[in-house]
Parts: C-alpha cells; structure tokens; sequence
C-alpha cells in the first residue's frame, strides 16, 4: 500500500471538474473518463436491448405464431400490422434478427469493450492527463449515440427495421421494399465515423501520451490489446464504409453496384445490371473478419490485467502475448474469405484462405495458453472478476477449437449457415467476450465510483449466468450438426421429418422433433439467463451510493497506473504526474515486502 | 489540465499530436478509397465484353482539373512555408488561390455533372436507339443534339482515335415513340455509378477540405497572434489532408478518364 501515501487523496466526489456546469460535466464533456461511462451505460442498456429482441426471437422459434406473452399487445400497439395479435411475423423475425446482430456487435459490445474501458482505462494506464484530441473524443461519442438513435427509430418506420440480417447481403438487403435498410445505412455511416474519430485518438494518445518511462514493453497488455483493436477499427471499417456508400446509392440512386444483370425480384424493376453480389460480401467481410478481432482482443486485455492482478504473479509470456496480439491484427486481415466457401470460389482461393484461418488460430492459442499457464503456481484470489475470467478461458476455449472445422472448407460446406456456427461464434462473444466485460466492470467499478459490487451477488451473477450461457449454446452444436438452418422464423418446423411424412413424401435428414423440442428448452434457458442478469443490474446502481467503500485507491492492490490516482481520478488524472521505473506485471517480487509493486515506484537501491 | 505535446514535439516519436492524427485518418481513407477503386477494377473485369465505356468524360474538362488541383497543392504548400518564414500576408495570398481553385474544381465538376444528367439514351419503339444531349423538352417530343445507332455497343467506345467524333445533329423524337429514356445518371450503367461515388465522395473531401482552410484563411488571424506555431500547425495538418484529396484526384483522373 505504499503507492497511494504518495498520492493526497481528494475524496470520493464528483466535484473534480470544476464549474463547469452540469450539461459540460456530464453530457458534454470532454474528459475521457465521463465519456468512457457515457459510453459504458449507453453500450450496457443496447446489450439489454438486444437481449431482449433475441429473447422475443427465441420465442417465436419454440412456439412459432403463438402470441408473445407479456409483450405480446405491446408489440402490437408500437409496431403495428407486423406484430399483429401479438405474433411475430416472419417479416419482424427477420428485423428483430437483422437488429439483434447490429446492435449486440456494433451498438453494445464494441463501444463497451473499445470505447469504453478503452476511454476510462487506457490514458490512466500510460500516465496521461487525457486522450490527445478530448473533443474529438467528444464526437466520437456523438456520432455513436445518433447511429444508435436511427438505428432505434427505423424499428417504427413504415415496414419496420432492415430484414437482412447484420451482414446485409445484396441483392436480399436492397430488394426489400421498406426502407429499414436505407436507415441502416445511415445508421452505420455514423457509428463508423463514430469508430474511426475513436481509433485514431486511441492510436495517437497511446503513441504520443505515455508517461515519461512507460516504455513499448512496459505497457499492460490491456493497452496493447486496444492498441491493435484501435487498428483493426481503422483500417478494417473504410471498406465496409465504401461498401455501405455503395448500397446506399443503390437504394437510393437505383444504381446496381450489387446487382447482377437480369435481376428481377421484389421492387427491382429497371436496374442496369452488371453489378456483383460477391463484391459486397468481399467488402463486409474485409471488416467482418478483423471485427471478430476487434470483439475479442480488447476482451483478453481484461482478462490478463485480472488474472495477473488475482494471482499475485506476473502474466504468463508477456511478451509472447504482445507478438501474438500484433499477429493476429495482421493476419485478421488475410482471412475474410472462410465466411464465403459456399459462393462457389475456386480451389487455389479456398486453400489460401483456409491455410490463414489455421495460422490465425496459432497466436490465439498462445494467448490462451499464456493465460492458463499464469494460474500455475498463483496463490488465486476468487473474487467475481476473477471468476468471470475463470470461466472465460474455457468457454473461449469452446468457441475458438469449435471454429476450427468452420475454417476448412470441405466441412464448412456441411455446417455453413447452420446453428453450429451460431454457437460456435456465440461462444467467443457471449460468455467469452461477455464474460470479459462483466469481469471489467467488477474490476474497474471501484476505480470509477470509489464503492465496492456487492460480491455475494456478483457471484449469483457469474453461477447463474455460466450455467445458463452453456444450457443455450450446446444444444444448438447438436442442432447444427444434423442441419438445422438459421434465420428461419419457425425454428425448422418446416423441415421435421412428421411434417413431410404427413405429406407422403420420404425425407432424407429431416429434422427429429426432439431437436425441435431443444428450442423450447432453448427458451427458458435462455429466460433464465434474463432473470440471472437482474442481480446485477440492482448492484450496479444500487453500489453507487450503498455498495462497500473501497477503503483505498488500490482495493486491489494492482501494480499497474490507473490504480497510483486519487479515486475516482480528478479531471486531468493524476495529482502529479507519474513516472515510471519498471514492468506492468511487478506482483510478488523476491525481497520485496508487499506482494505487488506499482509501476511509478521508484527503485530503492 | 495540460495535454503534452500539442504544439511541441514528441522527443522520441518527432512528432506532435494531431499530425499522428492525421496521417492516422489519412491511413483510413487510403483504405476507404482504396475499396472504391478495388470495386472499380472488380465491376470494370466482370463487364461484358465490349460493355464497359470509353470516352464518355470529356479529357480536357479532366486535365484542366488536374492542374487547377494541383496549383491548389503547391499554393497550399507555399501558404505553410510563408508561416513558417513568418509572413502572414503571403499565407493569406497563397491560400486565397488554394480556395479560388478549389472552388474552380468544383465548378468544373458541376458542370461535368450536368452534362451527364441532360445527357439521355432513349430506345424508340421501333427498336432504334438515340443517344444525345437534351435540348429542349416538350410534352409532345424531346428534340436532342445526338445521333442515331445501330448497336448498342457502338455507345460504349467513343474514343476511336482514327474515326474522329462521330456526327451529331438535331432530332425530334415525339414522346409517343419513346420506349425507355434514361439519362447518363448513376443508374445509367455501372461505370457511372462508380464514376458519380467516386467523383462525388472525392467532391465532398474537396468541400471539406476547403472548409477548413476557409476557416484558418479568415479567422486565423487571431491566433496567428497569440499562438503562431500552434496555427502554423494547423494549416500544416489540412495541407496535409488537401494533398491526400488531390492525391485521390491524380488517381481518379486516369482511371475514369483516360483507360
């Protein structure tokens, strides 16, 4: 605990920033760290949101057109002829579908994962007063809340929201008549600018803002995971913006950019032609692939920074870690094409593409191991971030070894489009990546308020949840496996092997009705990962002002900086400015009397 | 609260804030271009053998563009170098041509623009197909200054050097004739649709761009008083975005006029 004698503590409240006035203090400020919580709420109230459309989706696939119960009427009365009786209709399946996706990977995960413990954390990890451009930050986050805002309202325009699933496939996504799409678009020109405006001030404070001292190899690996996320989001979004600029003219200006000659479906009837389908899916999956990325390294940032922290030893290959971080940001953009083996793509293509999906996989099962390998020998403190990070290896573990027959072709073509990818990749981001972020904000909330989460809940929190996450996702492996197809409105019911036999017809790998019945254990698995998710709304709030006091600015007692300031840190950070003598990671060092070692502590001798 | 390094220089990156900034946003719009030109190439090779057109841009309107733009880079250079020599009445000279051109460019480009909306191809009912501009427009009939082909292919390659232009002349087509009638817009054929983004994304960094410079070109003044490096830094960082623009332009030019 000797850091913090150096450091005069200036007491648990909001009053740092001066007069500034509520609206600049809050609303628009252009500390880091407010927009880091603007972002983390907002992020946290979209994953909610988007839980719940999943939840109305999985309701319909266990019991297709029986009414929503609950919500059902609602539905009805804000959406009109789409949700009529309170059913949901294939039309606004396919939005709630479209949207979940949108929403859970560019309205939720990533402003939470990048924006937000990226804009609270990183500049108090390498010592700065702030990011470089603090308003440019600003309208980074502007920028995200008014995509969100148009994203939200094309759920109430005339047809509802885009149909076309998150990847947005021409021709389907410009043929639909509504203009849902066309909102979309717009939509998600503002959270790229949103993106871009973020990455670029991420990439400039962590180059130019490091503390005197605070070297390359003196970084927490958290800083570098955002540090190589904040590229990927550079340079992997244009394409997607170019392509998103493309659709919209083609919506728009009846331009046919996706549009093959001859096309002639739904409201296409005058195209020129000449336009290729597969360029858009290039295009989407050029940043497709280096998202996957994006969602999951800022996630193993947090996972090193915990385990390091709750095994009171230093990470496992550091420097392993950061190669393999910054190897997999380069060979993500190599290996877009695995998502696209069944449009038909020659053999030479194929294998150059399967050949990087398996060489990507190398990096990650480094980290993964490093991680491991650091629980080796620590004396573990089981606390709630720790145990989310427990639980994220394995289940990463799950996700990662179950995409490896996604990654070659021949069986790819089996499982492509199935409930076996949705698992698979399901299993990276929810209780991977989700899990994660939830260890981020048990672990950085007394950073933030200067209170402690309620642990007993925190733990009702993780029991629940892990139990739950894995009740939904396996079963789906089994669905996929004997051919379930996704994005179909009545879970596959057309495709029972009763059905077709009621027609006389013998149907070869017919779905069996107990892996149709498995939706409807789907289902409640999946209310009772809802209910599970309450306990911690209550203790997020209700630890505002009732949770524990942390008692000190290092609860943890963490080597790393953002823990050496007054909490929670005033508006330039840092009471002086740190300097700093040695690695992040400095926990039980030989000879030493406390068993960690902060960063700026200067070396005795 | 001070942030370090915002005018002054970094000791171990050289550099000052805002122009990692900016060659780091400079980095995502090679990419964003980047992508439009791939799926240029991309829609260019999957056209139909004698399907993708020659000639329909007008090279000298083109040319004339390339170098006003790149008068602009050399005034926009020349505005940053009379700063750094402490002349602030050179600055404002120098960027009042850098504007002038700017705003040269985007009348050219509007009137390029024009030229391809009144410009129509209209098939008859009989099968025949007529290919000109507009020049006057009635309810009955649309009188054109264009000519008549055979094939729809000849439309597509007007730039036969040994031929010469081919004759156009004034004919009245009444409205009652008239099967389909589709101007030279985006949705004309793919080519313009690449043309219209592509021109129209680069018009609006053009619009931008102008902006900024506009902005310290007028009220610079009085931070050129208080602040002069920090202001000198600044037209360096859109001189710096101006180049990319003109150096989007020197790609464009070839590729959409030339080949």
């Amino acid at each position: 605990m000797q850091a913090t004698h150096a450091v005069p503590h200036t007491g648990i409240h909001e009053e740092h920033h001066g007069d500034a006035g509520f609206w600049r203090t809050y609303v628009f400020s252009t500390d880091h760290k407010v927009i880091g919580i603007q972002y983390g709420v907002t992020a946290l109230a979209f994953l909610f949101f988007g839980f719940t459309l999943m939840l109305m989706m999985r309701w319909q696939i266990a019991h297709p057109s029986v009414p929503v119960p609950l919500v059902g009427p609602l539905l009805e009365k804000l959406l009109g002829s789409v949700a009529s009786q309170g059913k949901i209709s294939p039309d606004l399946y396919n939005s709630f579908g479209a949207m979940h996706g949108t929403i859970m990977v560019f309205l939720a995960i990533v402003p939470l994962a990048f924006a937000a413990f990226g804009n609270y954390v990183v500049p108090l990890m390498i010592g700065a007063p702030d990011m470089c451009f603090p308003r440019v930050n600003m309208a980074s986050y502007q920028s995200y809340v008014i995509g969100g805002i148009i994203m939200m309202v094309s759920f109430f325009i005339p047809g509802g929201a885009a149909q076309a699933g998150w990847t947005s496939y021409s021709p389907l996504a410009t043929s639909i008549a509504t203009n849902g799409q066309t909102f979309w678009l717009v939509g998600m020109i503002f959270l790229i600018t949103s993106s871009l405006l973020g990455a670029v001030n991420f990439i400039a404070t962590i180059i130019q803002l490091r503390a005197p001292g605070m070297t390359w190899m003196r970084m927490p690996f958290f800083v570098w995971s955002q540090f190589v996320t904040a590229f990927l989001l550079l340079l992997a979004f244009p394409p997607l913006e170019a392509a998103g600029v493309m659709q919209l003219m083609d919506k728009v200006a009846h331009t046919s950019f996706f549009l093959p000659t001859g096309l002639a479906v739904g409201t296409l009837g005058h195209i020129s032609g000449g336009g290729s389908p597969l360029l858009w899916q290039h295009l989407f999956w050029f940043l497709g692939h280096p998202e996957v990325y994006v969602l999951i390294l800022p996630a193993m940032g947090i996972v090193a920074e915990v385990i390091a922290n709750n095994t009171r030893k230093p990470i496992w290959g550091y420097k392993s870690l950061v190669y393999s971080a910054l190897t997999i940001g380069f060979l993500s953009f190599i290996v877009w094409a695995h998502h696209m083996y069944l449009t038909g793509m020659g053999i030479r293509v194929a294998t150059f593409f399967q050949t990087t999906t398996m060489i990507i996989s190398i990096p990650s099962v480094i980290i993964l191991t490093c991680m491991f390998l650091s629980l080796w020998g620590g004396s573990i403190r089981f606390n709630t971030p720790m145990l989310f990070v427990m639980a994220f290896l394995p289940m990463f573990g799950i996700g990662g070894l179950t995409g490896l027959p996604l990654g070659f072709n021949f069986s790819d073509l089996h499982l492509h489009d199935t409930y076996y990818v949705i698992a698979h990749f399901h299993y990276i981001v929810a209780p991977g990546t989700i899990f994660a972020l939830f260890a981020g904000v048990y672990y950085w909330y007394p950073k933030m308020t200067g209170r402690m989460m309620n642990e007993f809940w925190g733990r009702v929190h993780f029991w629940l949840s892990l139990i739950c996450m894995n009740l939904i996702f396996q079963p789906m492996f089994a669905q996929g496996m004997a051919g379930m197809i996704r994005r179909m409105s009545d879970g596959g019911a057309n495709y029972t092997a009763a059905h077709n036999s009621a027609t006389g017809a013998e149907v070869i790998g017919g779905l069996s009705d107990g892996l149709i019945r498995l939706h409807v254990f789907i289902l409640w698995a999946a209310v009772c990962l809802g209910i599970a998710q309450i306990p911690f709304i209550i203790n997020f709030f209700w630890s505002i002002k009732h949770g524990k006091p942390a008692g000190s600015d290092n609860p943890w007692q963490a080597t790393t900086l953002e823990w050496q300031t007054p909490t929670p840190p005033p508006h330039g950070n840092f009471a002086k400015a740190p300097i700093v003598y040695r690695g992040p990671y400095e926990y039980s060092v030989p000879g030493h009397t406390a068993d960690f070692t902060p960063q700026n502590e200067p070396d005795k001798a | 609260m001070e942030i370090p390094y915002t005018t002054e220089i970094r000791r171990d990156t050289g550099l000052y804030n805002a122009k990692v900034g900016i060659w780091l946003f400079l980095a995502s719009e090679v990419m964003l271009f980047g992508a439009l030109f791939s799926s240029y190439i991309l829609l260019r090779v999957g056209a139909p053998e004698g399907f993708w057109p020659h000639g329909w841009l007008t090279v000298w309107l083109g040319t004339l563009n390339t170098i006003v733009l790149i008068t602009s880079s050399i005034t926009t250079v020349m505005a940053w170098a009379s700063l750094k020599m402490g002349n602030f009445g050179k600055f404002k000279m120098f960027h009042a041509i850098t504007l002038c051109c700017a705003l040269a460019f985007l009348c050219i480009k509007s009137y390029e623009y024009h030229d391809k909306f009144i410009h129509n191809e209209i098939t008859l009912k009989d099968g025949r197909i007529a290919d000109g501009h507009v020049v006057k427009k009635t309810e009955e009939a649309v009188t054109i200054e264009g000519r008549f082909v055979k094939d729809r292919k000849d439309l597509f390659n007007l730039s036969t050097p040994f031929l010469g232009p081919p004759k156009y002349e004034e004919i009245e087509i009444k409205t009652a004739d008239i099967a389909t009638m589709s101007n030279y817009g985006p949705a004309h054929h793919t080519y313009n649709a690449i043309y219209f983004t592509l021109t129209g994304l680069h018009a609006l960094h053009v619009i931008g761009g102008a902006l900024v410079i506009f902005y310290l070109w007028a009220f610079g003044g009085k931070m050129w008083k208080t602040d002069p490096e920090r202001f000198t830094n600044r037209v360096e960082i859109s001189g710096l975005f101006w180049h990319f623009v003109d150096l989007v332009w020197i790609f464009l030019f070839p590729v959409l006029y030339l080949l």
